[in-house]
């Protein structure tokens, strides 16, 4: 089975935001980047996948500049085979202007040269919070799609997924090829080991310098939400709960 | 006359309150950018969702009810979606942000080659363009988006619009024009989950637990206080440490990599408040904090903070709010 996993570079979880001089995007100094922690289960999934087959492929590919190739890497050591890097350096502020629409687009057009019986991608990169990508992807790709998957079972050329709806979980039977969108709990993925490093050195990593496609929507501002200004300490229940109904009026 | 299509989330016939939001939020949108509202519905046995809708303050809602839609399917939900789009002409399509909007939207997106902001917390209309804002960094910022083409789509934050009202619209019953064995990923069963508790994000008050209550069992002091709160008011959350240890389901995890909740009261017990906790819950109404350390950072955050022992502090202040509660 030949898997495509769809990857993102983005601020760490931790990385506190500021807003660059742009008003528009952030300000990237002092902040680490990782990947995506959402695409590590697809990562993961992918490769136990490979492994529990004994046969197929495992592909990365991602949208970004060089600086991705560092996210790249880290999957490609995790156990992917090879990686591709669609490199939108050419593009007006290295791809800045791209939306959940024009990056899709551009992805599912060189998705569509890879052979893929599956496509694997987080369920939402942390950075923008969009969640769109992979329905956007599967529907370009005219191919079924279960999001937020919590739970995979791979039998007979089918998938039975499990994801958590609303106060209930859904089980959903799915044929290949498809779009899977991964969650956390799907799995544990695993840490690159020295081996996984070394051996990750010698893996192809294709670049590929991408043309523009047009964004639906443009970004207008970022802003920082207002700080909280800090808490009243209440000394007993009792006071905390006459400020709760008199203060605050929540009960 | 373009319209405002709002599309319900009728998830087993019913018709939830983030859905009123949206026709609500739509009808204030149309009242800056002209053009009616319509609700359109796709599932099975619609009868009390073609009620709800119509008294929903929509002018006017099509259903499309067959056996097909009796359970969800992300290809033929949109493809039945699509159908019913082409004779509405829409400027801007709305859909609650919730499981089956966050599926369903950008599939109807990517087909009409559109641009979509998901869990949008509030909506624009500027000269002739549509636009809206929404949480990005999981809150940590607010990002602006204004469409450079028509429709514009937009999935909204639940609990962020005041639900509609209105009564009488006329109801236009439609079909899809296939059936279901042209439908590919299907859904085969819903398992309901054990406890009858609102789920996290539609919870008016969020009653969540930390690492600082030291052991998987000692959750019950969270439950029993969520609990005191009356039936269906107030949900369980986690942070992320709990999770990470196996305690709880990531079903309940508040932050980044979880859930964003936003309700009218959260109370977070033994969470000493790392910034990706924070900024899942930090736009709630009411922040209460309960902890140990009386330098944790959650105390930065809080309306009320209490400083002190949860297993001491938690039964006392469930009994006092079933107390006012009664």
């Amino acid at each position: 089975m030949d898997i495509v996993v769809c990857v993102k570079r983005v601020p760490a979880t931790d990385s506190k935001i500021k807003v660059g001089a742009d008003g528009k995007s952030i300000d990237p100094a002092g902040i680490e980047f990782v990947l995506n922690p959402y695409d590590e289960f697809a990562v993961e999934e992918a490769i136990k996948t490979r492994e529990t087959l004994g046969s197929g492929s495992v592909t990365v590919i991602t949208l970004g500049t060089g600086d991705s190739q560092k996210e790249l890497r880290t999957c490609l050591a995790m156990g992917a085979d090879k990686a591709v890097l669609l490199d939108a350096s050419g593009l007006p502020g290295g791809g800045a202007g791209l939306d959940a629409c024009a990056t899709a687009r551009i992805v599912a057009d060189h998705v569509k040269g890879i052979p893929h019986d599956a496509v694997f991608c987080g369920r939402q990169a942390v950075d923008g919070d969009d969640s769109q990508f992979p329905s956007r992807l599967a529907a370009l790709l005219d191919l079924p799609c279960v999001t937020e998957v919590a739970k995979l079972e791979l039998s007979d050329g089918r998938y039975r997924a499990e994801r958590d709806i609303e106060g209930a979980r859904e089980v959903v039977d799915c044929p290949t090829p498809c779009v899977i969108s991964t969650n956390k709990g799907l799995n544990e993925p695993r840490y690159a080991n020295l081996k996984g490093i070394m051996a990750a050195k010698k893996k192809p990593l294709e670049t590929i310098a991408v043309s523009a496609a047009e964004p639906a929507t443009e970004t207008t501002g970022l802003e920082l939400p207002p700080e909280r200004s800090g808490g009243k300490i209440v000394d007993s229940v009792s006071d905390l709960v006459a400020a709760l109904k008199n203060e605050a009026k929540v009960l | 006359m373009s319209n405002i299509v709002v599309i319900a989330d009728a998830r087993e016939g019913k018709i939830k309150k983030p859905t009123l939001e949206a026709v609500g939020a739509a009808k204030e949108l149309a009242g800056k950018s002209g053009g009616s509202v319509v609700a359109v519905v796709v599932g099975h046995q619609l009868d009390a969702a073609k009620q709800d809708l119509a008294n929903s303050g929509a002018s006017k809602v099509v259903a499309v009810d067959a056996e097909t839609f009796a359970q969800y399917s992300g290809d033929g939900f949109a493809r039945a979606i699509l159908e019913q789009l082409e004779g509405l002409s829409p400027a801007a399509i709305l859909m609650p942000h919730t499981a089956m909007g966050r599926d369903l939207m950008p599939r109807i997106a990517a087909k009409l080659d559109a641009g979509l902001v998901s869990d949008a917390t509030a909506l624009h209309f500027e000269g002739d363009r549509f636009g809206a804002t929404k949480p990005v960094y999981a809150g940590k910022a607010y990002k602006k988006s204004m469409a450079t083409r028509s429709p514009f789509l937009a999935t909204l934050r639940p609990n962020n619009w005041e639900a509609g009202s209105g009564e009488g619209a006329e109801v236009v019953d439609a079909s899809a024009s296939f059936g279901s064995d042209q439908l590919k990923a299907i859904v085969k069963e819903v398992v309901s989950a054990a406890s009858d508790r609102v789920p996290l994000q539609e919870a008016k008050v969020v009653v969540a637990g930390g690492r600082g209550l030291q052991a998987p069992e000692n959750f019950k002091l969270v439950e029993d206080l969520a609990a005191a709160f009356g039936p269906g008011v107030a949900a369980v959350g986690a942070s992320r440490a709990v999770v990470d240890a196996g305690w709880r389901p990531h079903r309940e995890q508040v932050g980044q990599t979880g859930k964003v909740v936003a309700p009218t009261l959260y109370i977070a017990v033994g969470i000493s408040g790392a910034i990706q906790h924070l900024a899942g819950m930090r736009t709630s109404r009411f922040i209460v904090a309960v902890n140990k350390d009386a330098n944790a950072p959650i105390f930065k955050e809080c309306d009320y903070g209490i400083v002190g022992d949860a297993f001491e502090i938690c039964p006392a202040l469930a009994e006092a709010i079933k107390a006012a509660a009664s």
